[in-house]
């Protein structure tokens, strides 16, 4: 059984790494794009034999339940995400906006990436963990300003400063981590192993922990796009190619919040140490808020979703701030369903900007009569992120907002305005673009695959309706163990 | 001697990294500032090859020894070519003034200290030294970053401030992982900011400078 497991892990980094060594020597779109989607299928099976075997944990590397869905969550999107990324490219490279080269480069850094988020999942030392999600950080920098315009480099740019700066705040916090670590638990790797740390986090000083956690939280935060340090977020999204817009917003983001919680689990364990929850309720009820009212003016279809983003991760935040059982099942299956309906959100976007010609709101009108498909799953996805039922969204969403009213009643005010602040708009603004009057122009016929999008929506509807049991229990342990 | 001089010259070293960061601080020309930050990466390598003698901890050589050919050798010298190159070199706009920089920087400095020092108490004191002038490194890097419109100076900024983070790693007493996580912020830098922007901000823009960024954004949303 540990055997199966060892591989599996093994498998979830080999994979994409030597994938991506591969894909630099290929130049064909036809053959990078099916060894892309294989070598993503093949590390989703690989998640998925976890389930049979788990390895033992080793100084470096571990597998728990929490870190276990989210891989495979993290997987199956990539996957979905290839497929889908193979008619947006092939439609990329007929309007020459990319190049064989820069073809060759994007399947390589999609691998890469793949890579470092596994990794970041895996990562049982904080200094791994850390490295992982740097390189995740240098690989999306890249990838977003792969169009080489003005916008994409900005975005790239601004990225790459609010980014850098974020994760060198983070290494300062993991640094003192370890200083409060060393004297407890000695020197050298079992000072930085997480599983050894959450043992002995108790006998840790408090005060530096405290300290500790506040650059952790700052500087993963940047990452997890919470409001004050947003900035870079929006125009990562708009600029970069769709695919990596579906990728960040679904997945890299789920990793940078992965990472706060690893910490705010050990801050937990010291009973002397600050609260981590009252700071994480703030911003997360900041990001939501701001977001809700930003929502409002936006001019550009992906940059609306990427406020959305911004609105979710700060829900998200709010709820495991809140803690306690009910608050961080609902956080968990919020993750899981964030990340389904936006990825699946992006699919039809790229698509419908492709048709389009333009990212501009104002300039897509009356989907649904000229692309049905594109415009009913755009619908579908816009009734599902706004937190409609039956979408699996809805119950996350009411979960948080139950346990909210049941134990902080004063605090469910402001989370109830910003969501409905973001159901109002959104809804307000998918009407015109589905049911707007058609501009008249020629019909574009399109390529579309829209079976990733579908299951996509499948699944979170299944969810909405009827959550399997096993899967509530693996939530529900996951809940208890985030204490 | 293991206490007494160890110490001093520990103190002393990382004190100097402080000093120098002040003195990016109110550089107005580029390449003085590239100047500078090499100086800055040197004293940083003294600093780390120091600790790596009184901690015995040999690894810390290999990242003295990259702090001291990459960052004060190879990434100036790139640095002073591109700006050569692009004809930048004489002034750099300095918002709000030198005056203000230094009186914000000394704040800076004063709290690092007024927090490190409290927390750390538990700790030895050489690492609390180090980490208390680590963060003031740090933060003087915020300032510098904050500070200039000019792309190569926000550069430079970040990497002062990423000095700060290896003298912290240093100090930690036998804290692992410290060399990958040099080759790591290392790669980082030499990656992106000298291999893709600078050129390609120049290709595109015609100028190093962030407020014609700033006006791009502006047209377009208009």
């Amino acid at each position: 059984m540990n055997g199966v497991g060892l591989a599996a892990m093994t498998a979830l980094l080999v994979v994409p790494a030597s994938a991506g060594l591969l894909l630099v020597l290929v130049s064909g779109y036809r053959l990078g794009a099916r060894l892309n989607v294989g070598a993503t299928l093949l590390s989703l099976l690989a998640a998925v034999t976890l389930f049979w075997g788990r390895p033992e944990a080793n100084l470096y590397l571990r597998v728990d339940d929490f870190n276990l869905y989210l891989i495979v969550l993290n997987n199956l999107v990539s996957f979905t995400t290839s497929v889908f990324s193979v008619s947006y490219i092939a439609h990329e490279l007929e309007t020459g906006r990319l190049t064989p080269t820069y073809l060759r480069f994007y399947h390589a850094m999609y691998q890469a990436l793949i890579f470092a988020m596994n990794l970041a999942f895996l990562a049982n030392n904080i200094g791994l963990l850390w490295v992982a999600i740097e390189l995740a950080t240098l690989i999306t920098v890249l990838m977003v300003g792969l169009y080489r315009t003005h916008a994409a480099l900005e975005a790239a740019w601004k990225y790459f400063i609010l980014g850098s700066v974020g994760i060198a705040l983070a290494l300062f916090g993991t640094i003192l981590v370890y200083v409060a670590a060393q004297p407890v638990m000695g020197e050298g790797l079992p000072a930085m192993a997480w599983d050894q740390l959450f043992v002995h986090a108790a006998a840790f000083d408090p005060a530096l922990l405290n300290l500790a956690f506040v650059f952790l939280l700052i500087g993963y935060g940047t990452k997890v796009g919470l409001a004050p340090l947003h900035a870079w977020l929006p125009d990562a999204h708009a600029e970069g190619p769709t695919p990596i817009s579906a990728v960040l917003s679904g997945l890299l983001l789920n990793v940078a919040l992965y990472a706060v919680l690893r910490f705010k689990m050990l801050m937990s364990a010291n009973p002397a140490a600050l609260a981590p929850g009252p700071l994480m309720v703030g911003l997360g009820l900041l990001s939501l808020v701001f977001a809700g009212l930003m929502l409002y003016r936006r001019g550009d279809i992906k940059r609306l979703f990427a406020y959305s983003s911004i609105e979710h991760m700060g829900i998200m935040t709010f709820a495991f701030g809140m803690g306690g059982p009910l608050a961080n099942f609902a956080g968990l299956l919020h993750m899981a369903m964030h990340s389904l309906t936006k990825s699946a959100i992006f699919f039809a976007v790229g698509h419908i900007s492709q048709v389009k010609g333009t990212q501009r709101i104002s300039a897509i009108r009356g989907l649904t009569t000229t692309h049905p498909m594109l415009g009913w799953g755009l619908v579908a996805g816009v009734v599902a992120i706004a937190g409609m039922p039956p979408f699996g969204v809805f119950m996350s969403e009411f979960l948080v907002v139950s346990s909210t009213f049941a134990r902080q009643p004063l605090l469910a005010l402001p989370l109830v305005l910003g969501l409905l602040l973001a159901f109002g708009t959104l809804l307000w603004r998918v009407h015109g673009i589905a049911f707007g009057k058609p501009d008249g122009g020629p019909v574009v016929p399109v390529q579309a695959s829209t079976l990733p999008m579908l299951t996509h929506l499948a699944l979170v509807l299944v969810a909405g309706i009827w959550l399997p049991g096993p899967l509530v229990d693996w939530f529900k342990n996951v809940a208890v163990l985030l204490g | 001697m293991h206490d007494g001089l160890a110490f001093d010259i520990a103190h002393l070293l990382a004190g100097g990294m402080v000093l120098v960061s002040f003195l990016m601080l109110y550089q107005d020309r580029l390449s003085a500032l590239l100047n500078v930050f090499a100086l800055h990466s040197l004293v940083l390598a003294l600093a780390v090859g120091w600790q790596a003698y009184i901690q015995e901890a040999h690894h810390l050589y290999l990242t003295a020894g990259i702090a001291l050919v990459f960052k004060a050798i190879i990434i100036p010298t790139a640095l002073h070519r591109i700006v050569r190159r692009l004809g930048i070199h004489r002034s750099l706009e300095v918002v709000g003034g030198v005056g203000r920089d230094m009186l914000a920087g000394t704040a800076l400095v004063a709290l690092a200290i007024l927090v490190m020092l409290p927390v750390t108490a538990a700790a030895d004191a050489l690492t609390r030294e180090d980490l208390a002038f680590a963060l003031a490194v740090v933060l003087l890097g915020l300032l510098l970053m904050i500070n200039r419109h000019n792309a190569v100076s926000l550069v430079v900024g970040f990497m002062s401030l990423e000095n700060g983070l290896m003298l912290a790693a240093a100090g930690a007493r036998g804290m692992p992982l410290v060399v990958e996580i040099s080759i790591a912020f290392s790669v980082l830098i030499a990656l992106i900011v000298i291999g893709v922007f600078l050129f390609r901000i120049r290709e595109r823009f015609d100028s190093v400078d962030m407020q014609a960024m700033d006006t791009f954004r502006e047209k377009r949303r208009r």
